[in-house]
C-alpha cells in the first residue's frame, strides 16, 4: 500500500494523521505520514530529521495546527545550531477529525443549521427524544441520528466535545432545554447556543438558575442563539447561528467590514 | 485534501500522472489557509483550488510543465510585490507560497 493509499484510508476513516513534506533543502519532496500510536511512515530523506520532525508532526497534529519547520541538515532545531547553515523547510499539515456539531430538536429551523454546518464541514448529529420527528428521511443530511433525551446523549458523546465543536438547542422546551444546557455546560464545547424569543430567554434563565446554574456558567451560553442580522426564516437563522459560531471562535465583533478597519482575516 | 481523494483514486487507477499543488504559506490577505490543495492531471483536469480562483491557471501550467519536464517538487510563489518575476497577482494583494509536487508516493 502507497503513502497516498494509506493517507486516504485515514482521511476517510477520520482517524487523526498528519503528513509532513521537505519543501526545500536536500531530499525535497521526501514525505512521511504520521498518526498517535501508529509507526511512522515513509520519511524525509535523513533518519534524524526524519526523527526530529515526527516527533514535532505529532505534536502539531495534537494541536491541529498546520506549519512550516526549520531543521539543520542533521536535524538541529536551536537556533545557533540553524545559524550559517542551510536549512530544511519542512511543511506539516494535521489533518483532525472534522469538528462536530450536536443539534437538539429535529426542527424545521434543525435541518436549515444542519445544512448550513455540513457547508462549513460539521459532522452534524441531530438529538430528538421523539422517534417520529428524528428520522434519517426528514435530515438526510445529518451524519448521526439519536433518539434519545440530552442526558443520554451527553453520556455517549459528551467527553469528545472540544473547543472547535458546537452545541445548538433548538427545542425551546424547557423539558429538553434544560438539561442539555447543563450537560453542555459539563463538556469542553466551544459554543453553546440556545434558540428562543426573548420572553422564552427570560423564562429559561430563571429556571437555570433555580436548577443552581451561577452566571459564570451562564456566560458560555449564547441565548438566544444567532447574530442580530434580522433573520426570519430557518434558512437565514441558520446562517445566523453559523455566523455567530465562526465570530465566536475567531473573536471578532461581527460588524460589516466596511465600518472597520485592520486585518480581515 | 480530503476533497481531493476521489479525483486522485480515479487518476491514479487509470495510470494518470498528477501534480498536487499545497498552499504552504501565506503573507498579508489570502483567500486559503496553508493546507487548501489543488491537483491537475496530465491530461489538464484540475479539482480543488489554493485561492479564490486568482491562481489557478497559472498552476496548472506549472503542474503541466512539470510533468512535461519530469521537474523536482518545489516552492512557487504568486504575489502582487514582484511584477517582472509574477505575471499572476492574488486581487486581495497578499502572496502566497504553493508547494508543487507530481503524486508519485
Amino acid at each position: 500500500m502507497s503513502l497516498y493509499d494509506e493517507l486516504a484510508r485515514r482521511l476517510r476513516a477520520h482517524t487523526p494523521t498528519a503528513l509532513a513534506v521537505v519543501i526545500d533543502g536536500p531530499h525535497a519532496g521526501a514525505t512521511m505520514l504520521v498518526s498517535p500510536g501508529e509507526p511512522v511512515l515513509g520519511g524525509l530523506g535523513n533518519d534524524e530529521i526524519t526523527r526530529v520532525a515526527a516527533r514535532d508532526t505529532l505534536g502539531e497534529l495534537e494541536a491541529g495546527r498546520t506549519s512550516t519547520r526549520h531543521y539543520g541538515p542533521q536535524g538541529q532545531t536551536t537556533p545557533e545550531d540553524l545559524v550559517d547553515s542551510p536549512t530544511v523547510r519542512v511543511f506539516i499539515e494535521s489533518f483532525a477529525p472534522p469538528p462536530h456539531m450536536v443539534i437538539f430538536g429535529a426542527v424545521d429551523f434543525t435541518s436549515a443549521l444542519a445544512r448550513a454546518a455540513k457547508l462549513l464541514g460539521y459532522r452534524v448529529t441531530v438529538c430528538d427524544a421523539r422517534k417520529v420527528f428524528a428520522t434519517a428521511r426528514r435530515f438526510p443530511m445529518a451524519d448521526d441520528i439519536m433518539v434519545a433525551w440530552p442526558d443520554e446523549v451527553f453520556l455517549t458523546q459528551g467527553r469528545h466535545l472540544g473547543p472547535r465543536d458546537a452545541v445548538c438547542i433548538l427545542t425551546h422546551d424547557p423539558k429538553f432545554d434544560v438539561p442539555a444546557i447543563q450537560g453542555a455546560l459539563r463538556t469542553k464545547v466551544g459554543y453553546i447556543g440556545v434558540m428562543g424569543s426573548r420572553k422564552t430567554h427570560a423564562k429559561r434563565m430563571e429556571r437555570l438558575a433555580e436548577v443552581g446554574l451561577h452566571s459564570d456558567d451562564l456566560g458560555r451560553v449564547m441565548s438566544p442563539i444567532g447574530l442580530d442580522i434580522g433573520a426570519r426564516t430557518p434558512e437565514e437563522t441558520a446562517i445566523s447561528i453559523c455566523g455567530e459560531i465562526i465570530a465566536r471562535r475567531t473573536g471578532r465583533t461581527a460588524q460589516s467590514l466596511s465600518a472597520t478597519t485592520g486585518a480581515i482575516h | 485534501m480530503r476533497e481531493l481523494l476521489d479525483d486522485l483514486d480515479r487518476w491514479r487507477a487509470a495510470g494518470k500522472r498528477c501534480v498536487l499543488g499545497r498552499v504552504v504559506g501565506i503573507e498579508g490577505s489570502g483567500p486559503r489557509d496553508p493546507g487548501a490543495a489543488m491537483a491537475v492531471n496530465e491530461e489538464g483536469e484540475v479539482v480543488g483550488s489554493v485561492s479564490g480562483g486568482c491562481v489557478e491557471g497559472a498552476v496548472v501550467a506549472e503542474a503541466l510543465e512539470m510533468l512535461h519536464s519530469n521537474s523536482d517538487a518545489r516552492v512557487v510563489t504568486f504575489g502582487y510585490s514582484d511584477d517582472e518575476a509574477f505575471a499572476v497577482g492574488l486581487t486581495c494583494g497578499g502572496t502566497i507560497h504553493l508547494f508543487l509536487q507530481e503524486l508519485t508516493w
